[in-house]
């Protein structure tokens, strides 16, 4: 399994869009010791019920199912994978929004469901959200400055100076300047990349320790995303910000994370540093999924790549023993589709749930 | 609010806010010059208080409709030194008092009645009044003498003395006897300039004698009278800051408690949502009017305790089932999610964020919801459900409908309630189906 898209960088192709130049190595990685840790996740479980005629029990979607990490104190991840793996569910937990069935998501030591409602209040200001749809983000009928002291009003800050001042300055950090123009108009008077750029001055606003950034670039013009992921990379440095990247897109992703975690099916099924992951992935849904990353190089145009086949599963019934096992390749008989694989190490720092490499 | 400020571009819009204007200044002139106390004591007031106003006169302005004018009302009182009185002294014990009453009478038809209204001041002995009447042709007519005690009031009709004196056929009135034209062929009025002339009798040195003479016309002020012979102008006056009060009250009452309560049930989900729906399910199909008309029988029928119980019915009408569906859609925008993460509650989130987006809905679907709930309390006004104390324009469609004023052709006592009523429809339409435009604009024309 080769990496064409990482290995051989296209020199037709401006380097921020095909992505090949901008690894990161120098983060704080998983050397970091325990103190260092914001937010950990142990074990974490978050099932939906489904019902039948209203009241029956019709099973669970495991949309998340046994996922554990560990995030540092100014670190970036960046959680991949295919749409309705659980990454969306992943960070709606981590934002307090749903409740884990199991596990729990500890910050700073402390466990979520374990905090009194001031301290919830006190988690969520230290926890800024960075969304997908930067208009459907913004309500429509709020101006700029509103959107911007609703989270203020919410966390009581309620002096209207201070409220001032600190939009003057996370607009300026987000490149609004000037902000008076800015202040008194609607989401609809504002071009995708603006909007997107106040989505950013709002979760920056309570001077969070760290951002849930999901997919904050897909729906953005390509011209845009590269300002867009600067602009978060530029942060994440200044603040010394954690930041949790979601996306399915891999060109993205090594724009500002330290580490990647590849989800498949509820599940966390490799974790490394960028440059590991993407130069030596070691599950084959990994190396499948680098595969599916489209190449813009002429020479590939007719060369067909192997993918597995079939769909992701159902998260209501998911395979016995290792969930990629259908569509798996390299599938073990007898081994893969009875038991569940546990995180192996066969690099230092590099873990993945796979038989293949115990 | 820019979009309150579109609403010039649409002619239909300005006009319908001209007409609500006028009906605000309408109401505005009725709270400012006439207090409620006093409107009421004036529309409860029997003939104590309406007696110098003539019964079922149409509006003065009917006149410009008719080739012989109707004639109008003539009050002339004694006592506001208007006419001048003669006092001679006949002997030790007896003074002559003598004044006369000249007026006017331009108008080929005959009046309703005539009535005089005496006030005399004795201490034991009561004036000797005499009336004679003189007609611009000169002739003398003796109408009666009698003794005035203090508060008589002669009524010319009821006179069977004078009836005889006058030798008229029986379907001539004794009224229409002293204005009659005697050369005329037909039954005709003689225009000119009338007397009545008045000499008393006192009997004391501090005896006194008043009248106040009203010759009651066929028509009387902007708006007629009715079988009370109380002035329509006060209803149709009072009648507009209630109809107005009731109907704003009434609809945004039903509509932003049903707003508030289907944000709340969209909001929460589960069983406070089954709850809600339910609720109203059952409440749409309870019949309103019956139940309107069981409360105005068995409990009160006072206005406001009708509009507890329509607000009462309409908080689960059928606008819950319209919010929720926009409310579940709304629901699921990503800024509500957004402001769950920043941690605002669940009051926030359905008063600052959930509720802004209904107000397209809501605003037009007010404006055009008040003239119904005005409708309504005319309805039930009509079915003799109406406030027994307030001069309401329902009210008064309903003394017209009972006292058979279609029948009678007093069209002006059941047209101009109604017009109003009208009015106030078209003027809320027009405005709502703009106001429905601007929030919607989908539904412009292309």
């Amino acid at each position: 399994m080769t990496l064409e898209l990482n290995g051989q960088p296209s020199n037709d192709i401006p380097a921020e869009l095909s992505g090949t130049q901008q690894f990161r190595s120098d983060g704080p990685t998983s050397a970091a010791t325990s103190q260092d840790v914001l937010l950990s996740v142990q074990d974490l479980h978050v099932w939906f019920e489904l019902k039948r005629w209203g009241f029956l029990n019709a099973g669970h979607v495991r949309a998340v199912d046994g996922v554990s990490f560990d995030l540092h104190h100014g670190e970036a991840i960046g959680i991949v994978g295919e749409s309705g793996c659980g990454k969306t569910t992943l960070m709606k937990t981590i934002l307090g929004l749903y409740q884990p069935v199991q596990g729990n998501v500890k910050f700073d030591s402390q466990d979520l469901s374990e905090l009194t409602t001031r301290d919830m209040q006190t988690y969520r200001s230290k926890v800024g959200y960075v969304q997908q749809d930067p208009y459907g983000a913004l309500p429509p009928f709020m101006t700029v400055e509103r959107i911007l002291s609703e989270p203020m009003i919410v966390s009581g800050i309620k002096n209207r100076s201070v409220q001032s001042q600190r939009i003057h300055d996370v607009l300026t950090e987000v490149k609004m300047t000037p902000v008076d123009d800015f202040l008194t108009k609607f989401p609809h008077m504002l071009s995708g990349g603006q909007q997107q750029r106040i989505v950013i001055a709002r979760a920056m606003i309570l001077k969070p320790q760290l951002i849930v950034a999901d997919e904050p670039v897909s729906m953005l013009d390509a011209s845009v995303r590269v300002e867009i992921l600067r602009l978060l990379q530029k942060l994440q440095a200044s603040h010394n910000l954690s930041v949790i990247y979601i996306t399915h897109d891999l060109s993205t992703v090594r724009y500002f994370s330290d580490r990647i975690f590849v989800m498949y099916a509820g599940k966390l099924i490799e974790r490394a540093d960028v440059n590991a992951l993407l130069r030596t992935p070691l599950h084959p849904y990994t190396q499948a999924l680098l595969a599916a990353t489209p190449d813009p190089d002429y020479r590939n145009a007719l060369t067909h790549k192997e993918l597995p086949p079939g769909e992701p599963p159902s998260l209501v019934n998911p395979p016995e023993g290792c969930r990629f096992h259908p569509r798996c390749p390299k599938r073990i008989e007898g081994l893969c589709e009875v038991e569940v694989p546990p995180d192996f190490e066969p690099v230092p720092n590099h873990y993945t749930a796979c038989w293949l490499l115990r | 609010m820019s979009n309150l400020r579109e609403l010039v571009r649409y002619p239909a819009a300005v006009i319908g806010l001209l007409m609500i204007s006028v009906l605000v200044g309408f109401a505005i002139y009725a709270l400012a010059t006439l207090p409620y106390d006093e409107a009421v004591r004036l529309w409860r007031g029997g003939e104590a208080i309406w007696y110098n106003t003539p019964k079922k006169a149409a509006p003065v302005w009917t006149n410009w409709f008719r080739k012989e004018d109707l004639p109008a009302t003539i009050t002339i009182d004694s006592a506001d030194g208007s006419i001048v009185k003669t006092r001679e002294q006949v002997s030790e014990d007896v003074t002559d008092i003598q004044f006369a009453y000249t007026f006017d009478y331009p108008y080929t038809t005959f009046p309703e009645d005539i009535s005089i209204y005496f006030d005399t001041k004795y201490d034991e002995k009561p004036p000797h009044v005499s009336l004679t009447w003189l007609t611009p042709d000169g002739r003398e007519i003796r109408i009666a003498s009698m003794t005035a005690e203090s508060s008589l009031v002669y009524r010319l009709d009821q006179d069977s003395k004078l009836e005889r004196r006058l030798q008229l056929p029986d379907s001539i009135q004794s009224h229409e006897g002293l204005f009659m034209d005697p050369e005329s062929e037909e039954l005709v009025a003689l225009p000119g300039v009338y007397t009545l002339q008045v000499s008393a009798s006192v009997f004391e040195p501090e005896s006194d004698v008043d009248a106040e003479v009203v010759i009651y016309g066929q028509v009387y002020g902007l708006a007629g009278t009715d079988h009370r012979r109380r002035d329509i102008t006060v209803a149709l006056l009072w009648g507009t800051p209630i109809a107005l009060a009731f109907g704003l009250l009434a609809a945004i009452g039903t509509s932003v408690t049903t707003l508030v309560i289907a944000a709340i049930g969209t909001w929460y989900g589960g069983w406070v949502d089954a709850l809600i729906q339910r609720i109203t399910e059952v409440n749409l199909i309870l019949p309103v009017l019956p139940i309107l008309i069981m409360v105005g029988t068995f409990y009160s029928k006072s206005l406001w305790v009708i509009l507890g119980v329509i607000i009462l019915l309409g908080i689960f009408g059928g606008g819950i089932k319209t919010y929720r569906a926009i409310f579940l859609q709304v629901k699921e925008s990503p800024y509500i999610e957004a402001a769950q993460a920043y941690g605002a509650n669940d009051a926030r989130i359905i008063f600052s964020y959930l509720l802004p987006r209904i107000i397209p809905t809501l605003v037009p679907n007010l404006v055009t919801l008040v003239p119904s709930f005005v409708f309504l309390e005319a309805a039930l006004s009509v079915l003799g459900l109406g406030d027994p104390v307030m001069p309401t324009w329902g009210k008064v469609i309903s003394d017209a409908r009972v006292n058979g004023a279609l029948y009678q052709g007093n069209y002006y006592w059941i047209l101009q309630p109604s017009a109003l009523l009208m009015l106030t429809g078209l003027a809320f339409s027009l405005v709502g189906f703009a106001l429905d435009r601007i929030f919607n604009p989908r539904l412009r024309g292309r």
